[in-house]
């Protein structure tokens, strides 16, 4: 993997990620009450802050480079290759949020019975904030300066994910039963594998003209 | 196009040739204005004036005559533009982009309206100006939507792949509509639920509801009207340098 190369790009949207969640306990007050029911919003409103941040180089340094124009040439089609880097992007960018999820569940002081919910979300939808943004990201990649049209085109997307996650988090620090929104997201997961590919290709072609 | 008659395939090749599409809009504007005078005026005094007071609200009620049909026709019109969208790209019909295009900052206006409105409602009737309600913020999302499409077609030059992309747009949006609708119903809600649209009798009395439809297919006719010309200036833009739009200079000069 190209992108493994260049850590620094890659450390990143980790570091935002750890940023804004300190920024939190800094505006609000260190109260554990306060900090404890907000925590889930806290993790998973950054997450996607710090994905958003990350999704131009999705496409980017192709689109400069003109490997774009390879994949639309190339005898396979072009929506398995959009696939691959959905899936490459989720590994250097979706992965090590999760991997650093739980340190900063620790620190907002998450209790342990939400802790493993806070993963299964993470695992189930950091892919599809990698998916849903891909579409934002073919249809912007052509402007030169795509950063704000790009956050208005993919928030609005976001937020169903953000809901099921971040309520899904909410109930089990509460104790409650949260299968629903488990497998809601997971459906959304599986849709999103399916179908988001064919209009990520769609939009590269068209920013490619 | 073999299952329609031959005579609805040539009606619709000919509507969408642009010179022909702009006549057409020409001759229908003015009678669609003056259906949509003669249904708002009907439908204000009906609503301001002859509609009852409600039992619960008092007067303040009556800012639902603007307040439903602008709801509805923001939905309405984000449903067109995927269907438009879809057309744009499965046909690449010059018009349905043209249309799209013309329609989006039409349905932005309404969703704004409906907030506006929604806003000013709650005021006396919750105490609050805002409240982070499953509809009301579904209203807000949809306006964001219709940013999104606003400012992506201002961003790209070429207006051709420009449209093709708000199309893209236009119908993910319209597959992430209902999964935001019922995502943020989550939420346990104080918004008073629908009263028209349920199944059985509609919980409204007949005298609200007349005023109320009125208002509905004037806020149609309305948007007809505005996309139409909104229509018909993108054509002009688009085609400036074809030989009807000369010709129509010269005949206008």
């Amino acid at each position: 993997m190209l992108a493994f190369r260049r850590r620094a790009e890659m450390a990143n949207p980790i570091f935002f990620f750890v940023l804004i969640v300190t920024m939190f306990p800094l505006a609000i007050g260190a109260q554990p009450h306060l900090l404890q029911s907000m925590a889930p919003g806290v993790i998973w409103v950054s997450a996607l802050l710090a994905t958003l941040l990350s999704l131009d180089g999705l496409f980017r340094s192709d689109f400069d480079d003109g490997s774009i124009e390879q994949m639309l040439l190339s005898p396979q089609p072009l929506s398995v290759l959009v696939l691959g880097k959905i899936i490459a992007h989720w590994l250097v960018t979706g992965l090590p949020l999760i991997l650093i999820a739980p340190l900063l569940a620790l620190f907002l002081g998450l209790p342990e019975q939400a802790r493993g919910t806070l993963w299964l979300t993470l695992i189930l939808a950091t892919p599809l904030l990698s998916l849903i943004g891909a579409i934002g990201v073919a249809l912007t990649v052509g402007l030169r300066r795509g950063g704000m049209i790009l956050s208005l085109l993919v928030l609005p997307l976001y937020v169903p994910v953000l809901i099921f996650a971040s309520s899904a988090v909410d109930r089990a620090a509460g104790g409650l039963p949260v299968s629903a929104q488990l497998n809601i997201l997971l459906a959304m997961l599986l849709a999103g594998l399916v179908l988001i590919p064919l209009p990520t290709s769609l939009a590269l072609k068209m920013s490619i003209n | 196009m073999s299952i329609f008659p031959d005579s609805v395939g040539r009606f619709f090749h000919r509507t969408a040739s642009p010179p022909y599409f702009y006549a057409l809009a020409d001759r229908f504007i003015p009678w669609l204005t003056g259906i949509l005078l003669i249904l708002l005026a009907a439908g204000l005094v009906d609503g301001l004036y002859l509609a009852p007071t409600d039992y619960q609200q008092g007067e303040s009620y009556r800012i639902m005559f603007i307040h439903v049909p602008a709801a509805w026709m923001s939905l309405f019109i984000y449903v067109l533009l995927a269907v438009m969208g879809g057309i744009a790209l499965v046909w690449r019909m010059k018009l349905a982009e043209v249309m799209l295009v013309a329609s989006a900052p039409i349905g932005a206006g309404f969703t704004f309206i409906a907030l506006v409105t929604g806003s000013l409602w709650g005021k006396p009737m919750w105490g609050t100006w805002w409240v982070w309600d499953a509809r009301l913020t579904f209203e807000l999302i949809l306006l964001f939507q219709y940013l999104g499409i606003i400012s992506l077609y201002n961003a790209i030059e070429d207006k051709r792949s420009a449209a093709r992309a708000v199309a893209i747009l236009a119908l993910v949006g319209v597959v992430n509509v209902p999964i935001i609708h019922y995502s943020v119903e989550w939420w346990s809600t104080l918004h008073q639920g629908p009263t028209v649209t349920k199944m059985d009798k509609p919980s409204i009395h007949i005298s609200m509801l007349i005023p109320l439809l009125l208002m509905a297919v004037a806020f149609k006719v309305y948007y007809l009207i505005a996309a139409l010309q909104n229509a018909k200036l993108e054509l002009l833009k688009r085609e400036s340098s074809s030989q009807w739009v000369k010709n129509l200079l010269e005949k206008s000069a």
